[in-house]
């Protein structure tokens, strides 16, 4: 059967991360609001790019903050890129506010500045080699416990990391036309 | 073009889905953004008390810029007048995440628009069909936004920009290729632009609804039209309550396919912005810069 994967889809770039996977022949789900999480049975769930402050507040509101949040601490996979990783991080050194709070690192929200910080690089990523990463506005992890897994590092900052069911990146790998970080997710399956 | 457009293309696409509001100080810019806000617009007066003062209207204070930069964590815009590059420079030095070089403000230059190739930072600029946006991104704009009348709280010009831009998208789709030159001609702009829009039916960058929009069935009804997010200029801060309107038009944006739920938010708002009909107004900003 082909595996369906949920997008959270409240707000940002979740139209990148559904061609991505239908490009690799799965089921794409948008999920915007609780029902859609309770009802359909899923085999993953990608929190995209965005602006973390819109989507923490929108899960709040929409009531799915507690259901997302348990499925993910039940083992659900995951794969947060951007504001996806801000969501799931237990800390966010300057920033007071924490949202799904399911991963142990600790991370910086715009970590490059402002947009003329943004950037583009080609960088090895353990097991994919070498890969484009974007980077827009972007955080990085700034520590990470003893349980996850670093999976990236760029210029000394971590910026994909892995722990248990949760992927994270700092860049976005929908922004591009290279597939296998999507693949990686999907091997976690 | 080169690595920073994409970029700033990029940039854009994180704002997709999510409500972009007009803010005068730092205190509005941070109830915007915990009213979930995807960025804000600074700025001095708003469009509708820009229509009320008249005169020239010009690129805000830096330093009020720069407050803002300062109380709030998501991207910042701020507006340049049509033309006139070195206020985008300006801008540009204080490390803005977007200009918007807008008709909302007087025309520097009636005739150019500004070479936006020439610059790190990203721009949005407004459109009333696909001529307008299809130059505009050959001038170098990362992002459009229809123009729609700005500062009237009435929405026709919105939807009149929107369907103009989509149906126009649609009539390229259906050329033969060879009709497609001509078309290119007629619309003065590219070949190359012409043939994308051809296609993937689609403009090369993101598109937004902008000018008039007041209510969270306004914004829905954009979204439901094909815009990919919206701008809520004098909307929110003209309105009664301007917290509980501007959270009412996010969620509006997020689930604008579902009646059941954008009734709920059209609940208890306050009042909104008192209109004004586009045929009782004397400056039709939308005419400005094509």
């Amino acid at each position: 059967m082909r595996r369906k994967i949920g997008i959270l889809a409240i707000q940002g770039a979740f139209a990148e991360h559904a061609s991505m996977l239908s490009a690799l022949n799965v089921e794409v789900i948008e999920i915007r609001q609780k029902s859609h999480l309770e009802n359909i049975e899923l085999d993953g769930i990608i929190l995209p790019g965005g602006e973390s402050t819109v989507m923490g507040k929108l899960l709040r509101e929409l009531d799915m903050f507690y259901p997302l949040k348990k499925l993910i601490e039940d083992g659900l996979p995951v794969l947060g890129t951007c504001a996806g990783l801000i969501l799931l991080a237990k800390e966010v050194i300057n920033d007071n506010e924490c949202h799904l709070a399911t991963m142990d690192i600790s991370i910086k929200r715009n970590a490059y500045g402002r947009q003329l910080g943004s950037f583009q690089v080609n960088h090895e990523f353990k097991y994919l080699g070498e890969i484009p990463m974007t980077f827009i506005r972007a955080p990085y992890i700034n520590s990470i416990s003893n349980e996850g897994e670093i999976l990236a590092i760029v210029d000394n900052n971590i910026v994909a990391a892995r722990q248990n069911n949760m992927l994270v990146t700092s860049f976005h790998p929908e922004l591009t036309t290279d597939l296998s970080v999507h693949k990686y997710f999907l091997d976690m399956i | 073009m080169n690595n920073r457009y994409e970029l700033n293309k990029n940039l854009a696409q994180m704002l997709k889905g999510g409500v972009i509001m007009d803010v005068t100080t730092p205190e509005q810019a941070r109830i915007a953004q915990k009213a979930g806000a995807c960025a804000v617009m600074a700025l001095e007066r708003i469009p509708a008390d820009i229509r009320t003062a008249g005169g020239v209207s010009r690129m805000s204070d830096p330093k009020m810029i720069k407050s803002i930069q300062e109380a709030v964590t998501i991207p910042v815009m701020a507006k340049v007048r049509i033309g006139h590059f070195t206020e985008a420079q300006i801008l540009e030095a204080i490390e803005i995440d977007y200009v918007d070089e807008s008709e909302v403000l007087s025309p520097a230059d009636d005739t150019f628009h500004i070479d936006k190739t020439q610059f790190q930072v990203p721009f949005v600029c407004g459109a009333k069909d696909l001529g307008e946006a299809l130059r505009r991104i050959s001038e170098g704009a990362s992002m459009i936004r229809t123009k729609g009348e700005p500062g009237t709280g009435d929405v026709v010009q919105a939807v009149r920009h929107m369907r103009m831009i989509n149906q126009q998208m649609r009539k390229l789709q259906n050329l033969r290729e060879d009709e497609l030159f001509q078309a290119a001609k007629d619309l003065q702009v590219s070949y190359d632009l012409v043939k994308y829009v051809h296609q993937n039916g689609k403009l090369p960058v993101v598109n937004f609804a902008a000018g008039g929009i007041a209510t969270p069935a306004d914004a829905a009804l954009m979204m439901q039209l094909g815009a990919e997010g919206v701008f809520v200029g004098s909307g929110i801060f003209k309105s009664g309550d301007p917290e509980r309107r501007a959270q009412a038009i996010v969620k509006a944006v997020t689930n604008f396919n579902d009646a059941k739920l954008l009734a709920e938010l059209s609940e208890d708002l306050g009042e909104a912005m008192v209109g004004i009909n586009e045929q009782e107004i004397e400056v039709l900003m939308a005419l400005r810069g094509e």
